[in-house]
């Protein structure tokens, strides 16, 4: 067993190794974010009987390029009555976060680069789920930002409700997490794949369902995806927070919806599906669990109806949050006992 | 290495006290909201270069994600002009004599001791090896039972209250 590389031992491999790492990681993130737009509107197309985008290029490949450009080179119309500092401010203060939480998430075991050991991950902490935790608690700024810098009666509505939405779901996500580092008794997330590593059935989604359950629909909240869009909830709201942007800082917003999609899909599959565990390569079965969860998100937003406001709060404050409690009680006693 | 991390440190400092100062000066009380989340993001990396990662991600976690965002909630539905900041200017002034005596305390605190170089059981070494989150939960579980219980009961009394207080009737 050769050492790990690290600062220590020899610095310049250790800097162009991390550097790549970051750029693959970077790169992989951001081309899953421009294709999750096509993918998106073709799945849906498929589901509601229409074919989705078919004119730009063969089967509409280059829909994603096209979109850019024209979201690239329309005017960036900022408000006159908005604050300006904030305006510009909330669609790098909601993309950020989304990006910097891929970090820590395990995309395979050790390979050997010039003798030394290098783990495929950008960095393991040893507080990896609280970083992530507190890294979505963050996302908020951006949307209240938004919401409260564009100075419009709607965007306003959307950035109160979505900092009411995130602050109570963000606490049941949190609690159902708590019931697998219980189990794992690790906050580290290459902690956590390795506690799950042999056979299939010792991944957490059969031993923590419900915690699996809670977690997959709470951070569907947390994200604001259809059912739980309410913060640009289109009948009501014109498009929420995001009414008064235009050009690329619209389209930050929406490269932050779908990076937020591939982190919770990313962590799902860490938490509960043994993160790179599988048949192929570590990196490609990460992925084909990311794009599984990443189908069911686009399925479910294809399938239900928006909840309400209402329902939205009973569900994250008198179900959701009970269950929780409820599942780590179940845990200590079983890991007790 | 040592060098580097001082300049890291001075960095952070600097970012920490200009953000704080903006927390006092700006006009706008959102402005200084996002100027305090600065603030407890700078203190979140200074735990990190003390070896406590789990303080740093509780930090963030506690006081800019929840805390914060509520702060600013109120804020945002409030909206309060800049009329009705004017009428507590006076305030201004009763800060000004605390900020006051809280320096003639840490000089006296500083002259009569000092806070470097204390020895405990957990150097830096211990909490590197033992994990900083084990530490934490040990302490909390044996030595500070009785202090966390007592917190707890006081943070359910609080929750009891503000569910007394925002119900419509009693």
């Amino acid at each position: 067993m050769s050492e790990m590389l690290s600062l220590s031992n020899d610095p310049l491999l250790f800097i162009s190794v991390m550097v790549a790492k970051i750029l693959a990681v970077f790169l992989v993130v951001v081309l899953i974010v421009a294709y999750a737009t096509y993918a998106e509107r073709k799945i849906i197309g498929r589901m509601q009987t229409r074919l989705g985008p078919t004119m730009t290029g063969p089967l509409g490949l280059l829909q994603p390029i096209a979109d850019g450009l024209k979201l690239f080179f329309k005017e960036d119309i900022i408000p006159a009555q908005s604050s300006k500092l904030a305006f510009i401010l909330a669609p790098m203060m909601i993309l950020v976060p989304a990006f910097i939480t891929i970090a820590v998430i395990p995309f395979g075991g050790m390979i050997t680069v010039g003798g030394y050991q290098v783990p495929l991950q950008i960095t393991d902490l040893n507080v990896g789920i609280l970083y992530i935790l507190a890294m979505a608690g963050l996302g908020v700024y951006g949307i209240v930002l938004a919401g409260w810098a564009s100075n419009n009666k709607y965007s306003l509505l959307g950035g109160v409700r979505s900092a009411a939405q995130m602050v109570s779901y963000e606490l049941a996500a949190g609690l159902a997490i708590i019931s697998v580092f219980m189990l794992s008794e690790t906050l580290s997330l290459r902690g956590i794949v390795e506690a799950q590593a042999g056979s299939v059935m010792d991944w957490y989604i059969f031993s923590q369902p419900l915690a699996f359950c809670l977690f997959v629909i709470t951070s569907l909240a947390e994200i604001n995806r259809t059912p739980f869009d309410l913060p640009e909830a289109e009948t009501e709201l014109v498009s929420g927070f995001c009414t008064e942007y235009s050009s690329m800082k619209y389209a930050l917003f929406f490269m932050a919806e779908y990076a937020n999609m591939i982190v919770v899909s990313a962590i799902t599959a860490t938490l509960f599906l043994g993160g790179p565990a599988g048949p192929f390569p570590g990196p490609i079965n990460l992925l084909l669990k990311v794009f599984f969860f990443m189908f069911l998100f686009i399925w479910i937003r294809a399938t239900f109806p928006r909840v309400r406001y209402d329902q939205l709060m009973f569900m994250g404050w008198k179900v959701f949050l009970p269950l929780a409690l409820l599942n780590i009680v179940i845990t200590g006693a079983v890991v007790v006992f | 290495m040592e060098l580097l991390q001082l300049f890291f440190f001075y960095l952070v400092a600097f970012v920490a006290v200009v953000s704080g100062f903006c927390v006092i000066s700006c006009k706008n009380p959102i402005n200084s909201a996002i100027s305090l989340v600065m603030t407890f993001f700078c203190l979140a990396i200074f735990y990190v270069m003390l070896h406590a990662p789990f303080m740093a991600a509780v930090q963030i976690m506690v006081y800019a994600g929840a805390i914060m965002v509520l702060i600013i909630f109120v804020m945002m539905l409030l909206n309060q002009g800049s009329e009705v900041i004017a009428r507590y200017r006076h305030a201004v002034t009763g800060a000004f004599i605390a900020a006051v005596l809280m320096l003639i305390q840490v000089v006296v605190i500083l002259k009569n001791g000092g806070v470097s170089g204390m020895v405990g059981p957990n150097t830096a070494e211990v909490v590197e090896s033992v994990g900083h989150t084990e530490l934490i939960g040990q302490a909390m579980f044996t030595d500070f039972l009785l202090p966390f219980e007592i917190a707890s009961i006081l943070l359910l009394v609080a929750i009891v209250g503000a569910v007394v207080l925002a119900k419509r009737e009693v």
